[in-house]
Parts: C-alpha cells; structure tokens; sequence
C-alpha cells in the first residue's frame, strides 16, 4: 500500500510550508514535495499605488530581510526616475545591506540551524531550538545573537528602526549618517571578531559530526547564479548577473539586471504558491534549468570576494571541490553563509573608514523618467528582483517580484528527495527522520514570509495516508 | 459684545455669545477631538467626534463645532456614552476606506490615526468595505490618494474660503463620496487648481500629499492658515 507522510508545518524555517512524503508499498521513498502554503498577493494590491511607496510596501513582504526588498526596490525607483544617486547614497545602501546580510545569516545559522548542528539531527526536539541551544551553551547562544544584533543596529542606526525602515527611497537615502553614528558603528564592529570565529568553530565540528549528511544533504549538480561586481569580485548591492554550470563553465556573463526575463522563466504547480523560476535556455522539463542562488551560489559565482579574510575564508571553501568545480553540496550554505558575514563585516570596516560616508548630500530629486524600472539586489538567500510598469503619473501598472527563495524552489524540492531517500524508512518512521528533511529546506534558509514559529516547541505533524486518503496512522508534537 | 454663563463640566463659566461651544470648551483647557473642524476654517460639524452631551436637556447630543453658546446651558464633555460614539466614529472612518498606517505617507503625523490612539482605538468591529479607489497622480507637485481620504471636506473650504479658486467639490452620496477637481477632472488638468498647496497642508490624512512622499515623509504645516486669517481680517501680519 502506497503511503503519504506530511511535515506540517515545516519548523524553524521563516514562513509556512509544509512536506509531503510519498512512500510505496515496501515504505521506500518514491515523491516528495515541498509545498508553499501561504499566499501573499503583493504583485496584485500593488497595483494603483504610486511607486515612490513601493520600499515602504514591499519590505512588509519580509520581517526577516526587509532591507533586501528596500534595496530592490528603491533601486527600481531610481530607474525610474532615470537618476544617479550620490555617491554617498550608494556607499549607505552598501552599509546597510550588509548589516541585513550579517542579521540574517546569523539567524539563520545559530538561531534556526545550530541547534540541529549542535546538539544532533536526532535530539529531543523540545530542546533542539535556541532556547535549548542557551540552556547547553549560553556563551556561544550570546555570541549568536550578538552576532545577530550587530546587524540589527547597523540597521537601525542608518534607517531608524531595524525592521521595516523607510530610509532607502528612490532617489537615494532619506538620512545621512552622522560623525556619532559612524563611529557608535565602528566601536561595535570591534567585538565582532570574536563571534564569527565562534561560528566557524562551530561549523568545522558540524562538518566533522556530519560527514555522512555533508555527502546526502541536496548533493546534485545545478546551476549558480548571482551577482558579481565589476571585477568578477563577490556583490550583494549592485553589479551584474553571472550563471555557472556544475562544471564551472560560464553559460552568461554580464547579465544586466533589466535583462533577466530574457533568461529565467518562472513555472507554476498547483500544489504550492511559491513560483518555480528556471535557467530559460535549458527549459523547464526534467529540472534542466534548476539553478540555485544564495551563499553557495555566490561564492560559486564570484571571482574572489575582495577583502583579506574572506578572501582567505573563500581560498579554503574552493578546496572542498577539486578540480576547481563549483562547490555543488548544499550542506555548505552554511559555510558560504559564514564566510559570508565575515565578508560583510570587513566591507562595513572599510567603508565606514571613507570620509565621503557622512556627506549630507545623500538624496537625487528627479519626477517620471522612465515607465519601467527593474531593480536588483543580493537578498542573504539569493538575487532579489523587483520589476515596475507604471504610467506617466508614477502609478503602478504591473507589478513582478522574482524573489530568491523562488529560485532555489527546484533545487529545494530535489534536497528534500534526496534527503527523504537517504533517511526516512516508512516502516518505521522517527521524528529524527523527518528532521533530517526539514533541515535539508533550512540549509537554504528560505524566506517564505515575515515570521518565524514559537521557540519551544515542535509542532510536528505526521500523517499516513492510505490511497483513498484514509489516515491511518498520525503523529502530532508540541501541542 | 454680549457674555453668557453656561455649565461645562459642572463647572460655572463664561463665553461670549458668539462663541461655539468648541470655542468656549477649549478656553477652559477641555481637550476635544476633532477632525473636520479646522480654526480659520468654516465649521460643518461633518465628523461628529466634537459631540457632547446637553445635561439640562435630556444628555441630548449635540456637536460642540456649530453649536453657539446659550445662557444657561449645562454641557457634559466626557462619558462612557461620548468615548464609545467616538470610538465607532473612528473605526467606521477606518473601515470606511483602505488606511493602511504602516504605507502611508502620513504615518506617524496623521490627525486619524493619532486621534485613534489618543481614543484607544485597537482595533475595528466593522466589516472592512476595502473600496477599490484610484491614486491621482496628475498633478505637478501633489497626489490624491481616495483610499486615505475621511471627507472631512476641510479641503474643499480652505480652496473656496481662503484661496478662493474653488477647486474641489464633493461627488456622489455617503460613504460612496468623492472629493473631486473642477467637476470630476484629473487634478493635473483642472483649471482652477492654482497649486498653492493649502489643501494639501490642512488635509489631516494622507488623501493630499506632496509628490515624491515615501512612508512617514509626509508632515503638514497648519500655522499658515492663522497667518492669512489674521492678516485677512485683523490686519495683524505676524507669523506665530
């Protein structure tokens, strides 16, 4: 008898999705699926509304990484008014973007994923969350968060608040940053050394603990893509798209953002609200255009990453691969995550050490210039594109938001298989397992809304299904 | 000039006879909200919040903006009776359009949405009508947003009372109600607009905003209005 095993919801991930297993007679994995189950609608109410609000409405998409749609967004507004903006502008929208990049991957990896890296895949899930993680280790939680919270007030400090700031506005920023601001940044970046040499201490150990997951965790040859800068340097904020097969071949260079339908496709399934973007000139059929972006994808795509330690940092990532491949296991977006926050932590020392970084002159004035504007940006979980069509009057017309948590759609669902194969045994389901699953969608740390769950409990819920959709067996935690 | 004495509050007070009620309560320091009435403005007791209960005719309501003072009257500011009527007037105003704070130009300034918290409006018993209402962008310099609009109607007297172009009129009937340029025309082409930007800056929501506004950007300036007014009638021009 053919049975189905849902995890709903998906735990510790940002949003709500859920997991369907599909196991045949001998209770072997044969179909799994990862399934978005919320509906946003942003692409439709946007509509009609002018589009110098479009920042302060499309942050809301995300409480997590607000800053990217921010970024995506003003720059779509600065397209459309067919405007430079100072140069300043530029270099806080950078310092921003990296202090988000820096927040959210802590989040992601002490917060979401540590506790699985930590205390084990199969611990006792009440304790296998931060709130465990402080209990067993509350040094290395507040390294954690701290880590986290540097982000945070970056944020905070350049927009006002750290969640949902209308600083970034098309044109430029609305702020400029004060001699007091900059140097409060700079005195806060002194401590974060230590915290990041923590979590790479972490992740070493992780990687030692978890050699059989490292090789079954989503390993699968794709695609990467993302963005690079001039000088095929790592970039978050601006530059242009690079797409590399598993083999490192080059398939496009020098992809200008407004240029992007012209090689990703986006596909839709009945089973989940989430998009299914592609790599158009492989097409859609049998995941021939899976492409992943994110961490992995960038550093995959990059040419080096430009300041001294993740440079080092990167050197050492690229040595997991031989032959000079790109780095195809998806367990090790966990360390693209930290190389990463390294990364932004050097770039924020360095800018903020640019005397042209309190020029009060951070805003260009300009109306309708052009009735379509495309912006882009590095999200922590991949490149973020936002599309306008307006009218004369500034009013939006069409709205397309390419998000990266949709791009790495195909090759989450390939991990989740992958990962259902290797581990789950329908003969005799274990929690454990199913963990094992969901820690395959966290690796990608996907942003399917603004929220996280409560800490503290799992709120696992397992069914078996008979073929007429009998249940026969159900297993419910954390209620 | 005539006094009267009336009861405010059970306190014995004096107001001049030409007084509204609004007048002689503020004088006394009584904080009593408002919306639609503006000082400088006509009054049109359109927005109600201003009610206060007549104790020596049977708590009858009346609106304290277009009341006058009379010999004798006893008014009550505040009951359990006057918050609740003012709670509802607030969350059918908020249920009546899409205000949606969190996007608006206007939050963290906005007359409605301070009022609703000054009012401990938390939340809305009312059945969201979520009309689907057009920006206006045409004009040069300002944007006219239906969805944030209360019709207080204080844009419409400040255009015709102090500007004297008469640009805005009202279209339609009850909540269906438009605030619209000269006879229902895109902004930008009305003929009468002299882009002086009053309207913009007595409106008390994000219906009338400077063009290129982002979230919160938006701040109004009322003091203007008392600039005018007393240079207009009293001949005193002292910007206070």
């Amino acid at each position: 008898m053919t049975r189905t095993v849902i995890i709903d919801p998906v735990t510790r991930i940002e949003g709500h999705a859920k997991i369907s297993i599909h196991l045949d007679d001998a209770g072997k994995v044969t179909d799994t699926r990862f399934h978005v189950t919320e509906f946003r609608g942003f692409e439709k109410f946007c509509v009609g509304r002018s589009f110098w609000e479009m920042p302060g409405i499309t942050a809301r998409i995300c409480g997590i990484c607000p800053v990217s749609h921010l970024m995506a967004s003003a720059k779509a507004g600065d397209a459309i008014l067919g405007v430079k903006i100072p140069p300043t502008a530029e270099k806080l929208r950078r310092i921003m973007n990296w202090g988000q990049i820096i927040q959210s991957h802590a989040l992601s990896f002490f917060h979401l994923s540590s506790p699985d890296l930590i205390m084990g895949m199969d611990s006792e899930p009440a304790q296998r969350n931060i709130m465990g993680l402080i209990q067993q280790d509350s040094e290395l939680a507040r390294k954690g968060i701290r880590l986290r919270q540097f982000g945070q007030d970056v944020i905070r400090i350049l927009g006002g608040k750290s969640i949902h700031p209308a600083w970034t506005v098309p044109g430029g920023v609305r702020e400029p940053l004060s001699v007091q601001n900059r140097d409060r940044i700079a005195t806060m970046l002194s401590e974060t050394s230590s915290w990041i040499d923590t979590a790479f201490d972490v992740l070493y150990d992780a990687h030692e603990k978890f050699q059989g997951e490292v090789g079954n965790y989503g390993e699968f040859p794709s695609l990467f893509a993302g963005l690079v800068g001039p000088d095929g340097e790592l970039e978050h904020y601006d530059g242009q798209w690079r797409v590399v097969n598993s083999e490192g071949k080059r398939l496009e260079e020098g992809i200008a953002p407004e240029r992007y339908r012209d090689v990703i496709g986006e596909a839709v399934e009945p089973w989940s609200y989430l998009k299914f973007p592609y790599y158009k000139p492989l097409g859609y059929a049998n995941g021939a255009g899976m492409y992943r972006v994110g961490p992995l994808a960038r550093l995959n795509v990059c040419d080096f990453a430009g300041t001294r330690r993740a440079n080092r940092a990167l050197h050492e990532f690229r040595r997991i691969m031989k032959q000079a491949k790109p780095v195809s296991n998806t367990f090790y977006y966990h360390y693209a995550r930290l190389i990463e926050i390294l990364f932004c932590l050097e770039k924020i020392e360095e800018t903020i050490n640019d005397p042209i970084i309190v020029d009060t002159h951070v805003r260009s004035q300009a109306n309708v210039n052009q009735l379509v504007g495309i912006g882009v940006s590095e999200a922590p979980r991949g490149t973020l594109f936002h599309e306008y069509h307006i009218d004369e009057q500034g009013i939006i017309k069409e709205v397309n938001l390419v998000i990266a948590t949709g791009q790495n759609n195909l090759a989450m669902n390939k991990t989740v298989h992958q990962i259902a194969q290797a581990y789950v045994d329908g003969t005799k389901l274990t929690e454990g397992m199913l963990n094992r699953v969901e820690h395959g969608i966290r690796m990608y740390d996907p942003c399917l809304s603004c929220s996280t769950h409560a800490v503290g409990q799992m709120p696992l819920h397992i069914q078996l299904f008979s073929p007429d959709g009998e249940v026969l067996d159900e297993l419910v935690q954390g209620k | 000039m005539s006094v009267v004495t009336l009861t405010i509050n059970d306190e014995l007070v004096s107001a001049q006879a030409e007084q509204t009620l609004l007048e002689a309560i503020r004088e006394q320091g009584i904080d009593l909200p408002t919306l639609c009435h503006m000082d400088g403005l006509s009054d049109k007791g359109g927005c109600r919040l201003c009610m206060v209960e007549m104790t020596n005719n049977n708590n009858r309501l009346v609106p304290a903006c277009v009341t006058k003072v009379q010999e004798g009257q006893s008014i009550r500011t505040e009951s359990d009776k006057l918050t609740n009527y003012r709670k509802m007037i607030i969350e059918l105003l908020l249920s009546e359009r899409n205000h949606i704070c969190a996007v608006c130009v206007m939050n963290g300034h906005c007359e409605l949405q301070n009022l609703a918290a000054h009012l401990g409006v938390n939340h809305v018993r009312y059945e969201y009508v979520v009309p689907d209402l057009p920006m206006d962008a045409s004009h040069e310099r300002f944007v006219q947003d239906h969805n944030r609009c209360i019709l207080c109607m204080r844009c419409v007297r400040v255009c015709h009372e102090v500007e004297g172009a008469h640009n805005w009129d009202v279209m339609g009937r009850g909540v269906n109600s438009l605030v619209i340029a000269d006879l229902n025309k895109p902004w930008g082409s009305s003929r009468s607009c002299t882009g002086c930007g009053k309207c913009v800056q007595v409106c008390p929501t994000g219906a009338l905003s400077k063009k290129g506004s982002t979230v919160a950007e938006m701040v109004k300036h009322h003091d203007f209005l008392g600039w005018i007014m007393n240079g207009r009638e009293k001949n005193i021009w002292e910007y206070r």
